[in-house]
């Protein structure tokens, strides 16, 4: 079949799958919501922008409620009106779904980010945190949570800081004269992965009562998100997704070796700062949200590479929807158990042992 | 199409290349040879932009290369890398198809120009009949067609080639080369680098040969396909002859030289002098010379082969300093061979145990001339060749030691004749009978 049309085919399917596994989602807690009334609460909070012909009135349903007034002649409007129970309303809008969607949010990041690694340092064992991405971020949060501190957005400004300043650290060790080798690379990442893990354990012990919350968020977690979390992230990690998707091409070429690559009209060095930079930048807006979760970004693009191939144009978006569609599941299990557990530990246990089923199948085994 | 100007690249503080200057022109195949480590690879990073020359200057098509893009280098040269690490799944028409990225911005989607040319380099590289199996199921020699292919897609005046028939078999390093060969004659200018000097000869218009980062030689294969240029550049000893099919030159590497224990001396220059050397080098004599002018051709052959000479001044009386030092190399060889019958040539040949001299028009393979006892002071007396021999007197008188100590020796001294084909059976002949002597 055709490049494009399987492209087409596999990301329907999986946004198909991501739908379902969000609307699933949000029926399983504490509370039981049928899957038809999660689908009127949604439908209801569902609001399409329109040009306000009339001004104001909402002609265009009768049931039509205005929400926002942005700019002049555009309106918000709600097409549907299911009238769901207002309790339900209340639980899935406001705390079941701020969660399922930061879930689709970090995971399509963190897988989208993993791809580009391991395409970008042709190796299997490269995820977004390699090149000390999450130890940054952890830093970032340890810090805030252990001292008191002032900054803007606060933990998650600081966790996000703390990973650009750590990635951006690690490109400079790396580069020597405009070049960066990826080995080099690899081994500066490894080495402030340490610092900042052996920075991270001082400040653990200086904690006192606050070491519970640290190491909930070391564990990567997704309790108490908000829509506020959510609107943060997501124009973050779609423009990122983006440009990522626009380099696709290049990063197959990049897979050739960079010397073929540059003989292949590809400007290697600057491609591969555009590359390490957005993919940071997306991995840092999850792991400021949502914490160090683990193995998202590593197997999920393995899985996608046996299904779809390694041709980085249908491999990053089909990987990047998974990876939604892993962490959204990942995090059900994990707020559903006899007590909730940070998704983080959920993503590993189940992670791992599939890894190593399809490690030991041998169908993982390169790029 | 390509021109390199006297250019210098320097990694880690080490020249790698220096002053290399040569062209391509449009539809002829270069060929670059030189032994490993030479700079061929350096000199082709140097022309597709990998390396920026750090002296001299890289023209593709009258543009200087520092101010083309990595995308307008690569619309005009398509390079064949020595070897593609490719252990990813990618489907053969991929990775041909990636040929085409100089000519596709980033958001066009593939045109029927990129279809049609991939197309075709599939076609023309017979790639397309595994186009859809994965790059790394194929073998190797596929796997450099599919390189090849893909340099193809770029439809780019300039092709460079690092070592393409490396790891190939015979029949497909022909293959690639006569493909090449046919994308010249259209009119691409190509730059091979290739260690197979017989198909570098048999393929390429020109060679240019790199030794030590410099070029040794830079012409016609026949010219630049010597023994004296191969062997300065390889340090081993080789046979360039034509090859009995192709015609074109075929060199074999005596890499298997034997090595004999023994030495022999060449007395004499000139074209009989400059044979015994080669002859004596190719079969693992270590070998010295002299006194040579400095314009013989035995003394250009005996610098090519590294060897210790002694030069004297053309058309000039050899001075003591030169005898004296001659005659040490002489004592120390086991074997002199006198190739020459020029007097004084005669007498130093005297302080040799052993002496072959080169006879000419003898029809032996290796006549016994004089043996132990008939040796020496009298029949010398009574050459002709000997009239004159008084400024031989004065001379040796200076180091009448040393005479007083060959004397001695003198009823032991053999002396063989042989002709030039049969030097090294001669040399042999000598040494069994005095080895049977000290038995």
């Amino acid at each position: 079949m055709e490049r494009g049309a399987r492209t087409v085919l596999w990301c329907t399917g999986l946004s198909l799958a991501l739908v379902t596994s969000v609307l699933a989602s949000a029926t399983i807690g504490p509370v039981r919501i049928p899957v038809e009334v999660v689908a009127k609460v949604v439908l209801d909070a569902v609001s399409v922008p329109t040009l306000d012909l009339v001004g104001g009135s909402g002609k265009p349903t009768a049931a039509a409620v205005p929400i926002t007034q942005v700019g002049i002649g555009v309106e918000f409007v709600s097409p549907f009106d299911l009238s769901a129970p207002e309790t339900s309303r209340v639980i899935v809008t406001q705390l079941r779904l701020p969660r399922i969607v930061l879930a689709a949010i970090v995971g399509f990041s963190l897988a989208a980010a993993g791809t580009v690694m391991q395409g970008f340092f042709r190796n299997p064992m490269a995820d977004p945190s390699i090149i000390g991405v999450s130890s940054g971020a952890a830093a970032g949060a340890v810090a805030f949570i252990v001292f008191p501190l002032t900054v803007p957005f606060g933990l998650q400004g600081m966790a996000f800081g703390g990973a650009l300043a750590a990635a951006f650290l690690v490109y400079l060790l790396a580069t020597e004269g405009g070049r960066t080798p990826v080995a080099t690379l690899l081994l500066a990442g490894i080495a402030i992965q340490t610092f900042l893990g052996a920075m991270i354990s001082f400040m653990l012990l200086q904690a006192g009562w606050q070491l519970q919350e640290a190491v909930y968020w070391l564990m990567g977690h997704l309790h108490s998100s908000s829509w506020d979390e959510v609107v943060a992230t997501l124009p973050v990690a779609l423009l990122a997704f983006c440009m990522l998707a626009a380099y696709a091409r290049d990063l197959n070429v990049l897979l050739l070796g960079e010397e073929d690559a540059h003989s292949l009209g590809i400007e290697v060095e600057r491609t591969k700062r555009v590359l390490l930079g957005v993919a940071s930048v997306i991995t840092a807006g999850a792991v400021a949200v949502a914490g160090v979760i683990g193995f998202v970004g590593l197997i999920v693009p393995h899985v996608m590479r046996l299904l779809v191939g390694p041709d980085h144009r249908i491999l990053l978006p089909t990987s990047a929807l998974a990876g939604a569609v892993f962490l959204v599941v990942t995090d059900t299990v994990a707020r559903t158990g006899p007590a909730e557990l940070p998704v983080g530990i959920v993503t590993a246990a189940l992670g791992a042992p599939f890894f190593i089923y399809l490690l030991r199948r041998r169908e993982v085994h390169a790029l | 199409m390509i021109a390199v100007e006297n250019v210098g690249v320097t990694l880690g503080g080490e020249s790698i290349v220096e002053g290399v200057s040569f062209d391509v022109p449009r539809g002829s195949l270069v060929g670059l040879v030189g032994p490993n480590g030479a700079g061929k690879t350096t000199i082709v990073n140097a022309i597709n932009g990998l390396l920026a020359p750090d002296e001299g200057r890289v023209e593709i098509d009258g543009d200087p290369m520092p101010r083309l893009s990595a995308r307008e280098v690569s619309r005009r040269v398509a390079t064949v890398p020595q070897d593609s690490s490719m252990s990813f799944e990618f489907p053969v028409r991929d990775v041909v198809a990636m040929g085409r990225t100089p000519h596709r911005s980033r958001f066009e989607r593939e045109s029927a120009a990129d279809r049609e040319a991939v197309a075709e380099a599939l076609r023309r590289t017979q790639v397309a009949e595994f186009a859809d199996r994965s790059i790394d199921e194929v073998s190797g020699g596929e796997r450099q067609r599919v390189i090849l292919a893909r340099a193809l897609c770029q439809r780019s005046p300039c092709l460079l080639l690092d070592e393409p028939t490396a790891s190939l078999d015979i029949g497909h390093g022909v293959r690639i080369l006569r493909l090449v060969r046919d994308l010249v004659s259209e009119g691409k200018a190509a730059l091979a680098a290739i260690h197979d000097l017989d198909l570098a000869a048999r393929f390429c218009d020109e060679l240019v040969l790199l030794a030590e980062g410099e070029v040794l030689a830079a012409d016609t294969p026949r010219e630049v396909l010597t023994e004296a240029h191969l062997e300065a550049a390889f340090d081993v000893e080789v046979a360039v002859t034509p090859h009995p099919i192709t015609g074109a030159m075929s060199v074999t590497a005596l890499s298997d030289r034997p090595t004999r224990e023994r030495s022999v001396h060449v007395l004499g220059g000139g074209q009989a002098g400059a044979a015994a050397i080669v002859a004596c080098r190719k079969a693992g004599f270590e070998t010295t010379a002299g006194p040579l002018p400095e314009d013989d051709v035995a003394l250009a052959r005996a610098r090519a082969f590294g060897i210790e000479v002694t030069t004297a001044k053309p058309f000039a009386p050899i001075t003591p300093a030169v005898r004296r030092e001659v005659a040490r190399l002489v004592r120390d060889a086991d074997v002199t061979v006198l190739a020459s019958d020029r007097e004084p040539y005669y007498e130093l040949a005297t302080r040799s145990e052993r002496t072959v001299v080169l006879g000419e028009g003898s029809d032996a393979t290796a006549t016994e001339a004089t043996t132990a006892s008939a040796t020496s002071e009298n029949e010398a007396g009574t050459d002709p060749t000997r009239a004159e021999g008084g400024a031989v007197l004065d001379s040796r008188a200076e180091d009448g030691e040393v005479e007083a100590e060959e004397r001695k020796s003198d009823a032991r001294r053999r002396v063989w004749v042989a002709n030039g084909d049969d030097l090294v059976a001669g040399i042999e002949r000598v040494l069994d009978e005095r080895d049977e002597g000290e038995n």
